[in-house]
């Protein structure tokens, strides 16, 4: 399993309102929240990019609100996953917790231009950069994180403790 | 090594001694709380889970602050969702429009959130409840479900910082400017992940409102919570309200920091944040020539009764400048009532201002005084990110509530002593 598709960059500090204004958010539907992504960072966004392709964010990417409609809105829009420098710790748990692919390295967020070709293989946190033919190392999540993420969030989780608990 | 309030709160949690900063833990929560905008997508989620109940009828918490009074036929239908919810799984504290606040002055005020308390809220302002000495962190809709269903959540334990306010505060100087500079100081992600723990002589006298208001910013920084000890101003506070039992942790003397920052107040003028983040601090006065269409003052920072008071100081007998439009939000019909009491609400009106029933309305563009394109506004709220308050282009300048109210009487931003 991997993910690849064309790189969109943005800064440092991209904050969830510019990610899902909050505008949108007297709706909780995926679909109606895709159509909004990332739109007061760049309004065009959503029209430009393709299915499969990847976000690369600076610093701190995802701060501000505890909006789960931001990660929401980025996988619904079609976003495989989303490479920054850091990410804010709310955007961070629940981007984990809904199954939106998520890889922390400072190196491929300052190397990767907008456009390049991006494949990354998450079991190894590996980011191929196919039009520059470099390769960037992502930091690996916790045990605890990547149980979640193979459970499929947490969802499936939690759903498996529900069960136990009632046996 | 000794340890931390907020290392103690937790460990305290997961029934261990100790905790270390990186430990992944699975802890009890106290209370779990949503709102309009978060809970709908957290009842969804907690549907598909199966449980039979949530883990506690009295330790959920749901406020339908954000767009309430319902701003139009979509926001009317999520408070559906929340209210069925409360109904159906009989959940005691629903705070229905009329009997209720933006949550973050409400949960303190109605006694719900205790010294001690692990606390997890699906809005990121849940570090509020630090000012009470509670560990209280924002999460995501699906954290949110998943412990209404368990009454768990998972952590990483955070390393702290340690702030130490020293010296005498300057007039005008409030809360809001101590964490204003603070995060003017280390920058939006300077706490990113960490803990941020307020001490000094200067915390000691501080109001209890002001550290809500310092709480309550944490997140600004990237903090994952923002921390007081419980001492006699939160006591005389909590016990008033408190109906039952709570536990005081204080940190220990050789507790471990990540890093230790003092600041001598008496350097600290009150602080505006430029657009577009709040780490654009600067003082007053350095602010310039800068003209506004609008004036908020309210929201979970500075709606609270000690704010109103500061802004009635400052409004009293005098006109809100022709070009403005004065908003002013009480956090909770509690307040609200206060300041009714007060003679609060009466200097407001004769000012020209707008006084709004409780609600988050502009802070994040719902409702009640959205900015159009090229308007700016000076708000003592906690944000001001392109669009949060309207428009993307519109701009926000976050500053204390005596500042917001002289500069609605100037026409621009301004010190409180150039109209007092
Ligand atoms: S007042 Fe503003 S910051 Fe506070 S809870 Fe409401 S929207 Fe969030």
């Amino acid at each position: 399993m991997s993910y690849k598709g064309k790189a969109w960059k943005f800064g440092k500090n991209i904050d969830t309102d510019a990610i899902i204004p909050a505008r949108y958010l007297n709706t909780s539907d995926p679909g109606e929240l895709g159509k909004h992504c990332m739109e007061d960072a760049d309004p065009q966004f959503v029209e430009k990019m393709s299915t499969g392709d990847i976000i690369v964010g600076g610093d701190n990417f995802g701060c501000g609100s505890s909006r789960e409609h931001a990660p929401i809105a980025i996988k619904a829009a079609g976003i495989s996953s989303v490479i920054a420098a850091s990410f804010a710790r709310i955007f961070y748990r629940n981007a984990i917790n809904i199954g939106l692919p998520i890889f922390e390295s400072a190196e491929a967020a300052k190397a990767i231009e907008e456009g390049d070709e991006i494949e990354i293989e998450p079991s190894k946190g590996i980011i191929r950069n196919l039009t520059k033919g470099e390769t960037y190392n992502a930091s690996p999540f916790p045990e605890f994180m990547q149980s979640i993420m193979s459970a499929g969030g947490l969802i499936s989780y939690v759903k498996e403790q529900v069960e136990q608990r009632r046996n | 090594m000794g340890m931390t309030i907020t290392e103690k709160i937790l460990a305290a949690h997961v029934g261990r001694d100790r905790v270390r900063p990186g430990d992944i833990i699975n802890a009890k929560v106290d209370v779990v709380l949503g709102n309009d905008v978060t809970a709908p997508v957290a009842i969804k989620e907690f549907e598909k889970l199966g449980a039979e109940g949530v883990f506690d009828k009295e330790r959920i918490v749901l406020v339908p602050d954000h767009f309430t009074p319902n701003k139009d036929i979509k926001a009317a239908e999520q408070s559906k969702i929340v209210r069925e919810f409360a109904r159906k799984y009989g959940i005691v504290n629903y705070f229905e429009v009329g009997r209720m606040g933006i949550e973050h002055c409400l949960l303190p005020e109605a006694g719900l959130v205790l010294p001690g308390d692990l606390i997890i809220g699906a809005d990121s302002h849940t570090c509020t409840y630090g000012a009470v000495g509670a560990f209280a962190t924002g999460v995501g809709s699906t954290d949110m479900a998943a412990a209404m269903a368990l009454g768990e959540a998972w952590f990483k334990v955070p390393e702290t910082i340690k702030f130490i306010y020293k010296g005498k505060l300057n007039p005008w100087v409030t809360g809001k400017d101590l964490i204003l500079y603070t995060i003017g100081d280390i920058g939006v992600s300077g706490a990113l992940y960490k803990s941020m723990e307020f001490t000094g002589d200067v915390i000691k006298n501080l109001s209890m409102d002001a550290r809500f208001t310092m709480a309550n910013m944490a997140i600004e920084a990237g903090g994952k919570n923002g921390i007081f000890e419980p001492d006699e101003v939160c006591l005389e506070y909590v016990n008033r309200r408190a109906q039952r039992g709570f536990a005081i942790y204080s940190s220990d003397k050789n507790a471990d920091y990540a890093q230790v920052i003092e600041y001598d107040v008496s350097n600290i003028e009150p602080q505006v944040a430029f657009p577009h983040l709040p780490e654009n601090t600067r003082p007053i006065s350095d602010v310039g020539e800068v003209k506004i269409d609008q004036a908020v003052i309210g929201s979970c920072t500075n709606g609270r009764i000690e704010d109103l008071r500061v802004a009635a100081e400052v409004l009293k007998g005098k006109t809100i400048h022709k070009n403005v439009r004065l908003i002013i939000l009480p956090g909770t019909q509690e307040i609200l009532l206060q300041a009714i009491r007060e003679g609060l609400v009466e200097i407001f009106i004769r000012a020209g201002a707008a006084v709004s029933t409780p609600t988050c309305g502009p802070c994040l563009g719902g409702h009640m005084g959205i900015l159009a394109n090229g308007e700016r506004a000076i708000s003592t709220t906690n944000r001001n990110f392109v669009g949060r308050m309207g428009h993307p282009g519109s701009e926000v300048y976050l500053a204390n509530p005596a500042v917001a109210a002289a500069s609605a009487v100037r026409g621009r931003i301004c010190s409180p002593e150039e109209v007092m």
